[in-house]
């Protein structure tokens, strides 16, 4: 590597690095956006004892799915789970901790960890079990709970197009949650459809700055649809 | 008659007005786009990141990387933006959605709301319901009015853990329409052919009555 030359030659080198016991953010929205070889690549792997912030779990066999076949993740902050049946089992027999969070702090908790903010109030929670334990704070009469930022050890994120110094743009709601995973690593990998040249992608349009990116790597992608709802053409 | 699901959305949709920024949940409100009244234009937010969702797709045009909300495969309309996570709760805390119209087990006459726990049972998760109900100043809540033992939804104090905490102030049931405030539920309207006294009976919270209360009308 090189320079600005983010570009890694393999899924081992994209994870180079990737230890037990460490913590992970993941972009994707159900399987939308999810950066799936990253994903088996941690599978691959057979690290343990992870620590996952994703809004959801996947599904049986697809996305992060696949790390519960092997039991590698121990925690994981999401908004909505259970949508498999290996996860559902796996709560109810406590082998994974689920901390509950919602969607929009779990948005903001990368977005903060990225932008060196080490925690927020925000009035989402308050009054509910999730403001349970939690600071809380008076603002011009509203009651608002302070939240903490996360920074992972490794963030995945699934772009469209990147060229080779990390800038990167998002195709459609596979945007999501990517582009604040990106800022949030200490250690970013982006999987993209394509690499392009340098120039290529307008400055003014690149979603995630090159600078947050540590690695790039070009795969292909399954792209799994999770409710396929159509109308009659 | 209890309302059917499709006039729960009709009734909803009446109050859509023309430029509202609307986020309608899974379920019920999420009919309500079904049933946008002639000549109002209104743009649906989807919490994962759409602004101006737009029809389901033809078989032609599914997109795997264009899905809203519920997870369902979606399309944009003309004049949609799409954006992060980050920003769209940006908007949603930020009280730039005009309307939030989302389902609810219980609702109270603190304008308290629980709609994602019911302790003992499987729990999936919130996903983005916190914070719209801590963001939205107008938000409307679709349910039905009692259990199917009859136990009452609507309440003096939630029993379930809440989404949030004195933040919704308009309900429809499947019998009545009602406004919260000032400590009680206010009876606005009725489904046709329900009387006064079935809402007073099923409704278990304080229910504020007007002299008259006019039957909502649905166009057969």
């Amino acid at each position: 590597m090189a320079g600005f030359d983010k570009r890694v030659g393999s899924y081992e080198e994209a994870m180079d690095g990737l230890e037990s016991g460490m913590t992970v953010i993941a972009g994707g929205f159900g399987l939308c956006g999810i950066p799936e070889n990253l994903i088996g690549e941690i599978k691959r792997r057979g690290v343990k004892d992870l620590t996952i912030y994703s809004n959801n779990c996947g599904v049986d066999g697809f996305g992060l799915g696949l790390l519960l076949e092997d039991r590698q993740i121990s925690r994981i902050y999401a908004s909505y789970v259970g949508e498999n049946a290996l996860f559902e089992q796996q709560m109810l027999n406590e082998e994974i901790e689920v901390v509950l969070t919602p969607q929009g702090t779990l948005a903001e908790k990368m977005r903060a960890g990225g932008a060196g903010i080490p925690a927020f109030y925000t009035a989402t929670g308050y009054g509910t079990p999730i403001g349970e334990g939690k600071e809380v704070r008076e603002f011009n009469g509203r009651h608002y709970i302070l939240e903490e930022s996360v920074v992972g050890d490794f963030a995945i994120v699934k772009g469209w197009k990147a060229d080779r110094y990390g800038n990167v743009i998002y195709r459609d709601t596979a945007q999501n949650f990517n582009p604040l995973a990106a800022t949030a690593g200490k250690i970013t990998v982006v999987e993209v459809e394509e690499i392009v040249e340098p120039g290529e992608l307008k400055p003014d349009q690149i979603h995630t700055p090159g600078i947050y990116v540590d690695r790039v790597i070009k795969g292909s992608f399954e792209k799994r649809i999770e409710k396929r709802t159509v109308r009659e053409g | 008659m209890a309302l059917t699901r499709e006039q729960m959305a009709q009734r909803v949709a009446r109050e859509l007005e023309d430029g509202f920024y609307v986020n309608l949940g899974i379920g019920i409100p999420t009919l309500v786009a079904n049933y946008v009244p002639e000549g109002i234009d209104v743009m649906l937010q989807s919490e994962n990141g759409l602004l101006g969702m737009g029809r389901f797709p033809t078989e032609e045009e599914v997109d795997p990387d264009m899905i809203n909300a519920g997870k369902q495969t979606v399309t944009a309309r003309d004049g949609a933006a799409i954006f992060s996570s980050a920003e769209s709760f940006a908007m949603i805390r930020g009280g730039h959605v005009d309307l939030t119209v989302l389902g609810a087990f219980e609702v109270d006459q603190h304008g308290n709301i629980a709609s994602w726990m019911i302790p003992g049972k499987l729990i999936k998760g919130m996903g983005g319901a916190m914070d719209l109900v801590a963001g939205a100043e107008n938000i409307i809540c679709t349910m039905t009015h009692a259990s199917k033992h009859g136990e009452s939804k609507l309440l003096e104090q939630c029993n379930l853990p809440l989404t949030g905490a004195g933040c919704i102030n308009r309900v429809l049931t499947d019998l009545a329409y009602l406004e919260i405030k000032d400590g009680a539920f206010h009876l606005v309207e009725r489904a046709p052919g329900v009387s006064v006294e079935e809402i007073v009976e099923k409704t278990a919270g304080k229910l504020v009555v007007p002299d008259h209360v006019p039957e909502m009308t649905f166009e057969a």
